[in-house]
């Protein structure tokens, strides 16, 4: 006799857990160089391949190939790797330097530097960034001070934001990137936003919203879908699937949906997806998606396939959700280690010289802390004024503020 | 001049503010072609063009997102929620972006953005086309909030708030779109073309925010009312035959504290009155600041007229509606008790 089947909730689980080994064999990743490049005015729909598949440059001997390769020089791929070892670096000693109590928060990039760093390169003066908190290498690329960072997570007398924003969540208008928040997604449509208004004034100034794949489920991911496809506003939306949402697993988040970046050619938006640790590939997406937005053939989505490598956060303990081993385990290796492999394999850099530069790069980043330390740091020394924390609420202080900042005594 | 309906003096403040200034963009659900439900933006896109004012989908998170980043961008997006009910998918937006952008960023981002919405009951609208949600704005540190009563009003202060560096919630009494609504929901509805304050300049003109306006003297008690509740409150005064002085707010937040303080200090009797429903509404800060201020001039505990706890009912609505005759009745008995 045959059983009536019964419905029942499908609750997806990731292949590891802290009991079991890492698996990633449900992965599928397409030889470097494989995938096509279609040309920039390509029809969204055409992009549906790409979408399911991942842009790859760097081939396992560290050599670039395939139609993606050869738009950056040696000097840009230099310039590159040097940004990513500073940005791990400036991570290591800010880790440090939260264990130490200097600060009470901190969150790192470990392992998806190459996407922020390669990035921002595409992108030029007068653009805009609308990034999360995972997005230091935007600012490092652009070589804002690593200080003024510093300072800022000290929220010492020189923190820029005048201690009321959480430690890592810069602001700065002048080098485009706009003021994280500490929640998520909503800055994933103020970029359509901000991009539509520069489609009014016919400027040829471009935005970039950034979102994690876990916060893609907000409201706002969609709503930025919805206009971004009705309005076709000059605006790269990026994907940065790491594959954690603090101890959620991406598949949550991802559904039925086979990737992230299918969900761009549904809403007529085309849609590329790409190694994220592979930095050249990185950068070759962001120039397509970039020209795109410049040449007002509409947005594109990108998803970028990389491993959160460290902790959400420093409040956080990733081996209480997934196989210990699992960053090593993570196929698409480590960006610093391929772009490297990749510049020895051109014959422009050396291991020695690799060593030569993390010392240099390890010298400069403890310089700007010590720096910042001068001004304070929660330990002790310089920090910004009670009366900080009454202003800049509105332009003109209203006189309920006025009376209770009297009150306060500041 | 002319005579103007509050739709008309609202239509007019964005028609001037577009002409004045290519910054400022108009948009929402259904107020491009078409002009808006309440048709408060009626030709704008015919004027203006497609660009500056437009239809969006129907998402007030993308609404209110959409305009945070025009206004980082330079631009004033002065924004339609179609019902003030329907803004809440766009709080977020509201209380953890537009709020707090300045300050979060020390003045290095701004976000001088104008929402405007239909508030308020009165028209049959049931639980979910009849609210009013000002309690919600006025908590929010970083945010104004305006109430308008009538035509002119809400053309000065709408015009003030496009112009505003900061960001401003825009409530419109729906009620009052057409006439002075005083409550008598029997009586034949009154248009705005007989009333002085129907009486609007076609040019320019702002009225600076945070100031309220005296609308009755009187020496008896003070009554402190905002939008629709100016109307019921001047009625009740009158019908009542309490010498009731009427303050009309126009903004929340800022307050105009001193107007109130002046007022009680005179009378020594006060009504709170709001169409919001009564717990943690407005009133209860309205109630609060007034005892911390004229607490020794007070001779009667202070009362709340306002909606029930209840969500605004359908076929109860003017059970629910706080209208001139409870709003006399609590004049009557401050007097008296």
């Amino acid at each position: 006799m045959n059983e009536k089947p019964q419905p029942s909730l499908h609750v997806p689980e990731p292949a590891g857990r802290p009991d079991s080994e890492p698996d990633f064999s449900a992965m599928s990743i397409p030889k470097a160089g494989s995938v096509k490049r279609p040309e920039v005015d390509a029809a969204p729909e055409a992009t549906r391949d790409l979408a399911c598949s991942m842009i790859r440059v760097l081939d396992r001997d560290g050599e670039a190939t395939g139609p993606w390769a050869g738009a950056l020089s040696d000097k840009e791929l230099l310039t590159g790797l040097r940004h990513m070892m500073t940005l791990r670096a400036f991570d290591a000693r800010m880790l440090m330097a939260q264990r130490q109590g200097k600060t009470s928060f901190f969150l790192q990039c470990l392992g998806e530097e190459a996407v922020a760093c390669a990035f921002a390169r595409a992108l030029a003066k007068g653009d805009m960034h609308f990034p999360t908190y995972r997005q230091a290498g935007l600012l490092i690329a652009a070589d804002y001070p690593l200080v003024s960072m510093i300072n800022q997570i000290f929220s010492n007398e020189k923190d820029p934001l005048k201690g009321r924003q959480l430690p890592t969540l810069y602001s700065s208008r002048e080098y485009g990137f706009f003021t994280i928040s500490g929640n998520l997604a909503t800055q994933f449509i103020q970029g359509v936003g901000w991009a539509m208004a520069s489609a009014i004034k016919n400027d040829d100034r471009i935005a970039a919203a950034w979102i994690g794949e876990g916060a893609t489920a907000e409201q706002d991911f969609h709503a930025a879908l919805v206009f971004a496809s009705t309005y076709k506003p000059p605006v790269i939306l990026n994907i940065v699937n790491n594959q954690w949402a603090i101890s959620t697993f991406q598949g949550i988040a991802r559904g039925g949906s086979e990737t992230f970046a299918a969900r761009g050619p549904s809403f007529g938006i085309a849609a590329l997806r790409v190694d994220g640790n592979d930095y050249p590939a990185v950068h070759a997406a962001a120039r397509w998606a970039a020209e795109r937005a410049r040449r007002n053939l509409g947005p594109t989505l990108i998803e970028y396939v990389t491993y959160r490598a460290g902790a959400h956060s420093t409040s956080d303990d990733p081996s209480a959700y997934r196989p210990k081993t699992e960053a090593e385990a993570w196929p698409l290796g480590d960006p610093i280690l391929r772009l490297k492999q990749h510049l020895i394999a051109r014959g422009v850099w050396s291991r020695e010289r690799h060593a030569q530069a993390e010392a240099e790069i390890a010298d400069s980043v403890l310089k700007a802390y010590r720096q910042a330390e001068s001004h304070g740091t929660a330990h002790g020394g310089g920090k910004p004024s009670p009366r900080d924390m009454f202003e800049g609420v509105y332009a003109e202080m209203p006189p309920h503020m006025i009376r209770q900042r009297r009150q306060a005594g500041c | 001049m002319a005579a103007m309906t509050m739709v008309e003096a609202i239509r007019s403040a964005m028609d001037v503010a577009m002409g004045r200034d290519d910054g400022v963009i108009v948009f929402g659900e259904d107020v491009g072609y078409f002009g808006g439900v309440f048709r408060c933006t009626k030709g704008l896109q015919a004027k203006h063009g497609r660009t500056r004012c437009f239809d969006t989908p129907i998402s007030e998170t993308g609404i209110v997102g959409a305009a945070i980043g025009m206004a980082a961008y330079g631009l004033k997006p002065c924004v339609e929620i179609q019902f003030a009910d329907y803004v809440y998918p766009a709080y977020d937006q509201l209380v953890q972006e537009a709020a707090c952008i300045r300050y979060r960023s020390n003045e290095e981002f701004t976000c001088p953005i104008v929402l405007r919405m239909p508030t308020g009951g009165g028209i049959l609208g049931g639980p979910t086309h009849s609210q009013s949600p000002e309690a919600l704005f006025t908590h929010i540190c970083g945010l104004k909030t305006i109430v308008p009563s009538n035509p002119y009003d809400a053309k000065g202060l709408l015009t003030a708030a496009i112009e505003d560096p900061d960001p401003v919630i825009f409530l419109e009494p729906k009620r009052l779109y057409a006439g002075p609504f005083d409550g008598h929901h029997e009586k034949p509805a009154v248009s705005w073309s007989n009333h002085p304050l129907g009486e609007v300049p076609n040019d320019y003109y702002t009225i600076p925010l945070g100031r309220a306006e005296t609308r009755r003297s009187g020496a008896a008690v003070t009554v402190i009312a905002y939008g629709t509740m100016v109307h019921v409150a001047l009625a009740a005064a009158e019908e009542s035959g309490i010498d009731a002085e009427v303050i009309d707010l126009r903004c929340l937040i800022p307050l105009d504290l001193e107007t109130i303080v002046t007022s009680i200090n005179k009378t020594g009797r006060c009504v709170v009155v709001h169409e919001a429903r009564l717990t943690s509404g407005f009133g209860a800060e309205l109630v609060s600041l007034i005892q911390e201020n004229c607490f020794y001039r007070l001779e009667a505990p202070i009362m709340r007229i306002t909606g029930w706890d209840t969500p605004y009912p359908y076929a109860q609505e003017w059970d629910y509606f706080p209208g001139p005759e409870r709003v006399g009745r609590a004049l009557i008995d401050l007097m008296e008790g």
